[in-house]
């Protein structure tokens, strides 16, 4: 039988549809409400939570991910210079560090400055350090490779041109090269941002005081102690996409505005 | 030396003596032994197919391109000596490129000033004297605190002249300053080279406006396959080329729809 493209069109999307109205009716049938209603939406029994999530836990999160970020962009930079450096030994040297922390879990490294440091030189940092070492080091690996693209992404013709002026190499990455990668690599560091504060939850591996717990660590204590089943988690949750929603709409932000100024 | 305050014209000319210049990527020779003289104060206009070599030869005087062997001479520095002090060579040295390569982040002033306090170290209101005076020159003192994406593309190369002329540079050279821009508004281009060139700046220019090159160049150099074909005054080479290529090239390029009745 042949159809028109319109009609083609209208049998597509009647399909569409009733696959849609055919999986929310599976999901309302085989889930137990009574149980989701007592285990997972049951906001009666949070009261305890406030206002320490949003003072404290909200608080840690901001701080954690700000440190590691903080390293890792100026980590970040050295790498993404290293990799593009002359110097063939700073090159490997870059690319196997970005190779080896892109690869391993952030979880691991964690475990490896929070409980193997202290093992192996007896010393005993402060959660503030271990967490700028360690996500700050996860993070320099990535934040490097979107530095480098975006040093990359600079057309020839500026460093050319600024050449020509009499300008030193390093005079011009600083005053023509950087301060435009900076701006095509906006959008993709508040992505970078984004996954920072999403693996500083990472850090309830550690042994944390009460004044160090951070969302997630915030929403596995009220697990155990509110018998809400895992409520507290899905309000740790809504925490993040607080802070992690306004960042991407940034992002968005920054994209479009550059795409308007490239020619 | 020179004055520092960028007036027009009282700036020492450099000449440029290019002797056995060799270039190549890879097996690819694209420089087969260049010898080529402009006198301070001369134009000098490099034509020929593109893929000839013209703007290798250009982008080598400048050490854009590092060249493989021959010595080229910029007035008091010798390139190619290993040890020449780059930076200070090329303050000397404009350049104006095909695509005019203005820094996108920085105003019209600012691209003009941005080499003056970083490089020569003039104080803020010196550079910014400097480059007002030679946007004036191109015709766009009233454009300073644009940026480079709201100007047309005639507007950009100006102010790229403008911003090379602001070092107070002994040499220009440009590579096919006209060949990215609409047709209208190549002659504001042309107008102030020609400008430049009667206050006696040293030029070398790749190009293919021919009737530029016949009305301003001293010289015209011929060039194809990475060697000099034929050379001499504008006039002798232009309007009578004694080489076939020369010849060739200047049929094709004068006369575009001839082609079909070319291939006999």
């Amino acid at each position: 039988m042949a159809m028109t493209a319109r009609q083609r069109a209208k049998v597509s999307l009647y399909v569409q549809a009733g696959i849609f109205v055919v999986a929310v009716a599976a999901v309302i049938l085989a889930v137990d409400w009574k149980t989701i209603g007592t285990s997972v939406f049951n906001f009666s029994k949070i009261g305890p939570m406030f206002p320490d999530i949003f003072l404290v836990g909200l608080k840690n999160t901001l701080i954690y991910t700000a440190l590691a970020f903080v390293v890792g962009l100026s980590g970040g930079l050295l790498l993404a210079l290293m990799k593009l450096s002359s110097f063939p030994l700073y090159r490997w040297l870059a690319t196997g560090y970005i190779e080896f922390f892109r690869g391993v879990p952030a979880l691991l490294v964690f475990i490896a400055f929070g409980y193997g440091v202290p093992l192996a030189f007896g010393v005993q940092w402060d959660v503030n350090i271990v967490v700028m070492v360690s996500l700050g080091m996860v993070a320099s690996a990535y934040i490097a490779e979107t530095l480098r693209a975006g040093l990359q992404a600079v057309p020839k013709g500026q460093m050319e041109a600024a050449r020509s002026l009499g300008m030193p190499h390093w005079r011009a990455m600083i005053s023509i090269v950087i301060p435009q990668a900076f701006k095509i690599v906006l959008p993709p560091l508040t992505n970078e941002i984004i996954l920072l504060t999403k693996d500083s939850s990472l850090i309830y591996v550690l042994g944390l005081t009460a004044s160090q717990y951070e969302l997630t660590k915030f929403g596995r204590d009220g697990i155990s102690s509110l018998g809400a089943g895992l409520t507290p988690l899905l309000v740790a949750g809504a925490f993040y996409l607080v802070i992690t929603i306004p960042l991407s709409l940034l992002a968005r932000k920054f994209e479009s505005r550059s795409a308007r100024t490239k020619r | 030396m020179n004055n520092s305050t960028g007036s027009t014209a009282t700036v020492q000319a450099a000449g440029v003596n290019i002797k056995d210049l060799r270039k190549s990527y890879g097996s690819n020779e694209v420089l087969k032994g260049i010898s080529l003289t402009v006198e301070p104060g001369q134009v000098v206009c490099l034509i020929g197919p593109s893929g000839s070599g013209k703007s290798t030869l250009l982008r080598c005087v400048n050490l854009l391109e590092q060249p493989n062997g021959g010595t080229i001479n910029v007035g008091e520095f010798e390139a190619t000596d290993p040890d020449v002090d780059l930076n200070r060579m090329r303050r000397n040295v404009g350049m104006v490129f095909q695509h005019f390569n203005l820094f996108p982040h920085l105003s019209v002033l600012d691209n003009c000033t941005i080499s003056q306090s970083k490089v020569l170290k003039r104080s803020k209101s010196e550079a910014a004297e400097v480059a007002r005076h030679n946007l004036e020159r191109v015709g766009l003192g009233h454009l300073a605190d644009r940026f480079p994406d709201q100007l047309s593309g005639g507007q950009q190369q100006r102010v790229a002249i403008a911003r090379a002329l602001s070092m107070d540079p002994q040499l220009m050279l440009f590579d096919e300053p006209t060949s990215a821009l609409d047709p209208e508004t190549v002659g504001d281009v042309l107008a102030v080279m020609r400008k430049l060139a009667q206050e006696g700046m040293t030029m070398l220019v790749v190009t293919h406006e021919m009737g530029f090159a016949r009305e301003v160049a001293d010289r015209v150099v011929f060039m194809d396959a990475g060697v000099v074909v034929e050379e001499g005054p504008a006039e002798n080479v232009i309007s009578a080329p004694t080489q076939p290529r020369t010849k060739e090239f200047l049929r094709r390029v004068l006369d575009p729809t001839h082609i079909d009745v070319v291939e006999d």
